[in-house]
């Protein structure tokens, strides 16, 4: 979706209310300014439509890490039970595949939640080494920021920033990385 | 969120039009006049495959082998009656149990079209008078537990096990609890429905708070009954066998029905330009509750299949020999249906997002869950009520349109009585923004 990392010089705008950044993104998006990303304590219903973000792929990625569990556990229990060691256990046959259903569906659980927490981590850029790039560090506590990366955009430094503080931006900094 | 689109009118009366009712009442004839065909040929032995000594194929059900009550025709006409009966009161129930549990949760969403699972119990007191009905009168036929001889030591027939059932299955307490679960369920509804109404006239929030009580009182009523009443209804025709997950396997199989009877009924309405307050985002909520308890009930009957499986005991294991292999195997196919319809079926139609919010789909989905759900109750009523007298012919389909009628018939009528809309829902402005 959006590039996490951004170098450069942003402008970013300080909004207290979550209602007041949701009509904000309307208003500068109107006023034909791109919107690098818009950043919030918590989910914000509606921000990604107005922001306009494609739908998730999300789904795809945890289909396919899904089935990268199926495929591991179904092997494993063939390899393990018919061909390593066949092992007959209440009168079934070495491969009889009901009895896998448990661990086919255990591991599909496990390598999609396993793989979706991956997919978290590296779409955000977060990570035990990475340094995450803070517009501000008040967005953790009550703010929400909307990050203008000013590359990107055609319009004047000064125009953005009075778009920005019509829009309701409680103040506007600069921010460069 | 800052609504851009216009909230459509509150009011609305469901019409119940003479042409509806015209069709329903000629779906009733043409019920009866099935199961009279059906009747007759059952009576004058078309259609029977052979003699009473049919291979009992390698599941020869317990009890079913004691010459003291051989079949009989009619025994088909009831165990279809019973089978309808019971799939009905399920279909009926779940609307109560639904508008509960959306109170308990304090749910905004489904406010919106709660008129419709809340037309769905009027269906009980006419369920709950075939079920006592068909218990009086073929009783002896369908449920083996209710011969005397199996608890008497001196008799011939004294069966150890069964006696040891003698508790809990005898008939003075089985009627006190058939009637005990229609008396409440029905009470308790008439209770919420009564509160419904009167909101509609007065507003506030005080019908709010009362339904909240009584729908959570309806939920411990509902969470022991729904057990009880799966063994009663079904688990004891197999009088021998038992599972601890058959009160959750038929409660879940009621659940995912009455869904589905919800949603085909919201689209219906919604198609015929009812329900405009009902958009996109509560389709989709429909729909993915459809998805998921399609899948909760496929893992509650995986769980059961499989411990049976896997410990081999031959006690068990002869529940599903008799579907699988029994009577000839003419239960083999109703039984893979049931999987098919019930859990492949929806989970491929609905996975994905668009198609949770197309009519089609979800009406696709909605009628593989009622007629799989179907199959279910009869894989699990048949074998151990006709055996290998079971069949599909037209006394199946006959009594499935009669039931089927009379309940479109009660849900219309219902409907009929109120605004579609609870309009004083204190959750209704919650539901009219819904957006996921």
């Amino acid at each position: 979706m959006s590039d996490v990392n951004g170098s450069g010089k942003f402008l970013v705008g300080i909004y207290d209310d979550d209602d007041v950044v949701l009509k904000a993104v309307r208003d500068v998006k109107k006023a034909g300014v791109r919107i690098h990303e818009v950043y919030s304590p918590f989910p914000i219903h509606g921000l990604d439509v107005a922001l306009g973000h494609p739908r998730s792929r999300l789904g795809i990625a945890a289909f396919l890490f899904g089935l990268s569990g199926t495929l591991t556990a179904l092997t494993l229990t063939a390899y393990t039970e018919s061909f390593d060691w066949p092992m007959i256990v209440g009168g079934k046959d070495s491969y009889s595949p009901v009895v896998y259903v448990p661990v086919i569906f255990e591991l599909t659980v496990l390598f999609c939640a396993l793989g979706m927490v991956g997919t978290f981590l590296v779409s955000n850029g977060l990570g035990p080494t990475v340094k995450p790039l803070m517009y501000d560090l008040r967005t953790t506590d009550n703010k929400f920021a909307m990050a203008i990366d000013l590359s990107k955009n055609n319009l004047v430094e000064g125009d953005i920033e009075q778009i920005l503080k019509n829009s309701g931006a409680a103040e506007v900094n600069v921010k460069q990385f | 969120m800052a609504s851009a689109h216009a909230i459509p009118s509150l009011d609305e009366q469901f019409e119940f039009t003479a042409e509806s009712k015209r069709r329903l009442l000629i779906g009733i004839g043409a019920g009866v006049a099935l199961v009279a065909i059906g009747a007759y040929l059952l009576a004058s032995g078309v259609g029977e495959h052979g003699t009473h000594e049919v291979v009992h194929g390698t599941g020869a059900s317990e009890g079913h082998d004691g010459g003291h009550h051989a079949y009989k025709w009619t025994n088909r006409l009831w165990a279809n009656v019973w089978l309808n009966a019971i799939y009905f009161t399920g279909a009926s129930v779940i609307g109560m149990f639904f508008i509960s549990y959306n109170y308990l949760a304090q749910a905004g969403w489904s406010s919106a079209f709660k008129r419709i699972p809340e037309a769905l119990p009027a269906y009980l007191p006419f369920m709950g008078v075939v079920v006592l009905a068909v218990f009086f009168i073929a009783g002896h036929d369908l449920f083996h537990w209710t011969h005397e001889g199996l608890y008497d030591k001196a008799s011939p027939d004294y069966d150890p096990i069964i006696a040891g059932k003698q508790g809990f299955l005898n008939t003075p307490f089985y009627l006190i609890r058939v009637v005990l679960y229609f008396v409440l369920w029905y009470v308790l509804w008439r209770m919420l429905r009564n509160f419904s109404l009167q909101e509609d006239l007065h507003g506030g929030t005080e019908y709010y708070e009362k339904s909240i009580k009584f729908g959570t009182a309806f939920l411990v009523v509902f969470a022991v009954t729904s057990s009880t009443s799966a063994w009663d209804f079904v688990m004891s025709i197999d009088t021998h066998w038992f599972s601890t997950m058959f009160g959750w396997y038929t409660l879940a199989s009621w659940h995912v029905t009455g869904l589905a009877i919800i949603t085909l009924t919201v689209v219906t309405l919604k198609e015929r330009g009812y329900l405009q307050i009902v958009n996109d985002s509560h389709l989709h909520d429909l729909g993915k509750f459809m998805f998921a308890f399609s899948i909760f009930w496929t893992y509650v009957w995986f769980a059961q299949f499989m411990l049976i499986y896997y410990a081999n005991l031959p006690e068990e294991t002869i529940y599903y020999r008799e579907r699988f292999s029994g009577y000839g195997g003419i239960y083999k196919a109703p039984f893979f249906i049931n999987i098919l319809l019930n859990f492949v079926f929806p989970f491929l139609v609905l996975m994905t997002r668009d198609a949770k919010r197309t009519y089609i789909f979800l009406k696709l989905a909605a009628w593989g869950i009622i007629v799989g759900h179907y199959f279910d109750f009869y894989v699990n009523i048949m074998p151990g009520t006709v055996g290998e007298h079971a069949g599909f012919g037209p006394i199946e389909f006959g009594m499935i349109l009669i039931f089927a009628c009379g309940f479109m018939w009660s849900i219309s009528t219902q409907l009929t009585k109120a605004n579609l809309i609870a309009k004083n829902h204190p959750m209704l402005e919650e539901t009219l923004h819904h957006d996921i």
